[in-house]
C-alpha cells in the first residue's frame, strides 16, 4: 500500500512539470484566443464585449481574399510538391551512391532557414540584375516581374516554397516505396505488366496511405506559411500575397485589433484540428486494414 | 524501377541531375555573390566567379549590426530549448511509460492534444502574457514557450515503452534512484530517438524567424535570422553581396551539420513525422 502511494507521488512528480508547462504555453493560449475573440480590444482602451461581431467582421471581401490566397497557395504547394516528390522518389528508388547524393542535395534546402531562402530568391528573381532574369533573356524569353506583378507574385511564392520543401515529400515517398514488397512488382513484370501498368495497379494503390498522409501534413504546413511572405512581399503587391497567418500577424501587431486577430486564430485552429482529426480517422482505418 | 532500358535509365539520371542542379546551384550563386564587389553585383549580364574574391564582405556584413550578439543569442535560444525539451521529455516520458499511477493515461491525452496546437495559434496570447509579465525581450520569452515539446514527449514515451521492465526493476533492486534510471539507463538505450528529436529541434529553432520576430524588439536578445532579415531592410539599394554574406551566417552552420550528419537528419525528419 505504501509502495503504491510512493509510486503515485513519483509518477505525478515526473509528469507534473511538463503538464504545467503544456497547460501554460499550449492550452492557455487556445482558451485565451477563444475568450478575446468575443471582445473588441486595441490594447490602449479597455476591452469591450461584442459577442460574435469579430467573426462577422471577418465575413468581408478583404478576408475572403485572404482565404482565397491561402487556398491558392496551399493547393499550388501541395499539388506541385507532392507530384514532383513522387516523381523524384520513383526515379531514386534504387539505392545507388549517385542516388543518395541526389537525394541529399534535393533535401538540403528543407533544413535551410526560410529567411535565407527568401532573401536568396529575391536576389535571383531581381528584375534588373537577377540570375533568373538573365537566364530568361538568354533563351529569348521576356522578363517577368516575379514579385511585383499582382497576378504572378503568389505563384512565385508557390514555386520558391516547392523548391525549398520538395525534399520532404521525396523522402516520405521513398520510405513508402521501400515498404512495397519487391517480389510483387517482379511477379507482375513476369506476367508481362509494363512499367506504367505496374505503377498504376500496384505502386500507386499501395502508396495511397503515404499520399494521404502527405496531403494532410503538407496542407497543414502550407497553411502555416509566414516567413516567406514577410520577407519577400509583405503581403503585396497590394494584398495579392496576403495569406492567413500574415493576416493574423498584421491585425494583431500592425492594427492592434486583438479581438479580430483572435477570431481569425480560432478559425485557423478549428481548421487544423479538423484536418488532423481527418488524418487520424484515415490513419486508423489503414491500421485496421493492415492488421 | 525494375528492368528498364539503358535509354530510360540515362534519361532518368539526366532529369535527376537537372533537378539536383536547380536545387543546389542557387546556393553556389549565394556564395559567389557574397564574394563579389558592388560593381560586379550590378553588372548585367552577371559573371559567375568573383575576381578577386572579396572576403571582407563577410567582415562588413558581420559589423553592419551586432552580429556577435545575434549569433550568441541564437546559440543560447537553440541550446536552451534543446536541453529543456530533453530534460522534461525524459522525465515525462518515464512517468507516462514506466510509473504506474491513476490518471496517467488521461493526463497523456493532454500531451496528445498539444500536438495540434501550432505556434501560429500560440503567438498572440503568449505575446500578451509575456508583455503583462514584463518578459518581452528576454530569453524566457524565446525559450519557455518551447520548453516542452508535445512531439518530443510523445516519441520519448514510445521509445521508453519499448524498454523492458526487467531492466528498470533490476536497476531499482540495485538501489538506483529514479533520475539515475532515467538518465543513465533509459536515455542511452533510447539514444536513436533522442538524437532524432534533438536534430529536429536544433534545426527548427536555429532557423526560427517567426517566434523571435514576435517576442523581441531589442537587439540585445534578437537572433541571427532577424539580424539577417534586417540587413535588407536597412540597406540602401543593391547591397546583395553584403546580404548574401550575412545569409551565410545562418545557412553555413546548418549545411555543415547536414553534410556531416545528413543520413541522421533525413531519418530524423521522416521518423518524427511517420510516427
Amino acid at each position: 500500500m505504501k509502495r503504491r502511494r510512493q509510486e503515485t507521488w513519483l509518477g505525478w512528480g515526473l509528469v507534473a512539470p511538463s503538464l504545467l508547462l503544456f497547460a501554460l504555453v499550449y492550452l492557455y493560449p487556445v482558451a485565451y484566443s477563444a475568450w478575446v475573440s468575443v471582445y473588441e480590444w486595441d490594447l490602449a482602451t479597455p476591452a469591450r464585449y461584442v459577442g460574435l461581431q469579430n467573426y462577422r467582421a471577418l465575413w468581408s471581401a478583404e478576408f475572403g481574399e485572404v482565404v482565397a490566397n491561402t487556398v491558392s497557395y496551399s493547393v499550388g504547394v501541395v499539388v506541385l510538391s507532392q507530384a514532383l516528390g513522387l516523381a523524384l522518389a520513383l526515379a531514386l528508388n534504387n539505392r545507388t551512391r549517385l542516388g543518395a547524393l541526389f537525394q541529399a542535395s534535393i533535401f538540403s534546402s528543407y533544413v535551410v532557414s526560410w529567411v535565407a531562402v527568401s532573401l536568396l530568391w529575391i536576389w535571383l528573381l531581381d528584375p534588373q540584375y537577377g540570375l533568373v532574369t538573365y537566364l530568361l533573356r538568354l533563351v529569348g524569353l521576356p522578363s517577368v516581374n516575379w514579385l511585383g506583378d499582382h497576378r504572378i507574385a503568389l505563384w512565385s511564392l508557390v514555386l520558391v516554397t516547392v523548391w525549398k520543401t520538395v525534399g520532404y515529400p521525396l523522402v516520405i515517398y521513398l520510405a513508402g516505396l521501400q515498404a512495397i514488397p519487391g517480389d510483387l512488382l517482379e511477379a507482375a513484370a513476369l506476367d508481362g505488366a509494363g512499367s506504367w501498368q505496374r505503377f498504376r495497379h500496384i505502386t500507386w494503390p499501395l502508396l495511397a496511405p503515404t499520399s494521404l498522409f502527405l496531403l494532410i501534413t503538407l496542407t497543414v504546413a502550407s497553411f502555416q506559411g509566414f516567413d516567406i511572405v514577410r520577407i519577400m512581399t509583405q503581403g503585396g503587391p497590394v494584398t495579392a500575397t496576403m495569406i492567413y497567418v500574415y493576416y493574423i500577424y498584421e491585425q494583431a501587431f500592425q492594427y492592434f485589433k486583438l479581438g479580430k486577430a483572435s477570431a481569425a486564430v480560432v478559425i485557423f485552429f478549428a481548421l487544423i484540428v479538423g484536418l488532423t482529426f481527418l488524418q487520424w480517422l484515415l490513419f486508423r482505418r489503414r491500421l485496421h486494414y493492415t492488421a | 524501377m525494375t528492368s528498364s532500358s539503358p535509354l530510360i535509365r540515362a534519361f532518368t539520371i539526366a532529369a535527376l541531375a537537372a533537378v539536383a542542379l536547380v536545387e543546389v546551384f542557387p546556393y553556389l550563386w549565394m556564395l559567389t555573390t557574397s564574394l563579389k564587389d558592388l560593381p560586379s553585383v550590378t553588372q548585367f549580364p552577371p559573371t559567375l566567379l568573383p575576381h578577386p574574391p572579396r572576403w571582407d564582405n563577410y567582415a562588413r556584413a558581420w559589423s553592419s549590426g551586432p552580429f556577435l550578439h545575434y549569433a550568441m543569442n541564437n546559440v543560447i535560444q537553440t541550446l536552451g530549448i534543446l536541453v529543456l525539451q530533453l530534460f522534461f521529455g525524459c522525465l515525462a516520458g518515464y512517468g507516462f511509460s514506466k510509473a504506474r499511477f491513476r490518471g496517467r493515461d488521461a493526463c497523456f491525452l493532454i500531451v496528445i492534444a498539444c500536438l495540434v496546437v501550432p505556434p501560429q495559434v500560440r503567438f498572440v496570447p503568449l505575446y500578451m502574457l509575456f508583455s503583462k509579465l514584463g518578459l518581452l525581450n528576454t530569453y524566457a520569452s524565446l525559450i519557455v514557450p518551447y520548453a516542452v515539446s508535445a512531439l518530443g514527449t510523445f516519441l520519448i514515451r514510445e521509445a521508453f515503452m519499448q524498454i523492458s521492465d526487467d531492466i528498470v526493476d533490476a536497476a531499482r533492486v540495485d538501489g538506483a534512484g529514479v533520475l539515475t534510471i532515467i538518465f543513465r539507463i533509459m536515455a542511452p538505450i533510447a539514444r536513436p530517438t533522442l538524437v532524432a528529436c534533438s536534430l529536429f529541434s536544433v534545426v527548427y529553432h536555429w532557423n526560427d524567424f517567426f517566434w523571435p520576430l514576435v517576442m523581441t524588439t531589442n537587439e540585445a536578445v534578437r537572433t541571427l535570422p532577424i539580424g539577417v532579415a534586417m540587413l535588407r531592410e536597412e540597406g540602401t539599394g543593391a547591397r546583395w553581396h553584403i546580404i548574401m554574406a550575412g545569409s551565410m551566417f545562418v545557412v553555413a552552420p546548418v549545411l555543415v551539420v547536414f553534410a556531416v550528419a545528413q543520413r541522421h537528419i533525413i531519418r530524423a525528419f521522416t521518423f518524427t513525422s511517420l510516427k
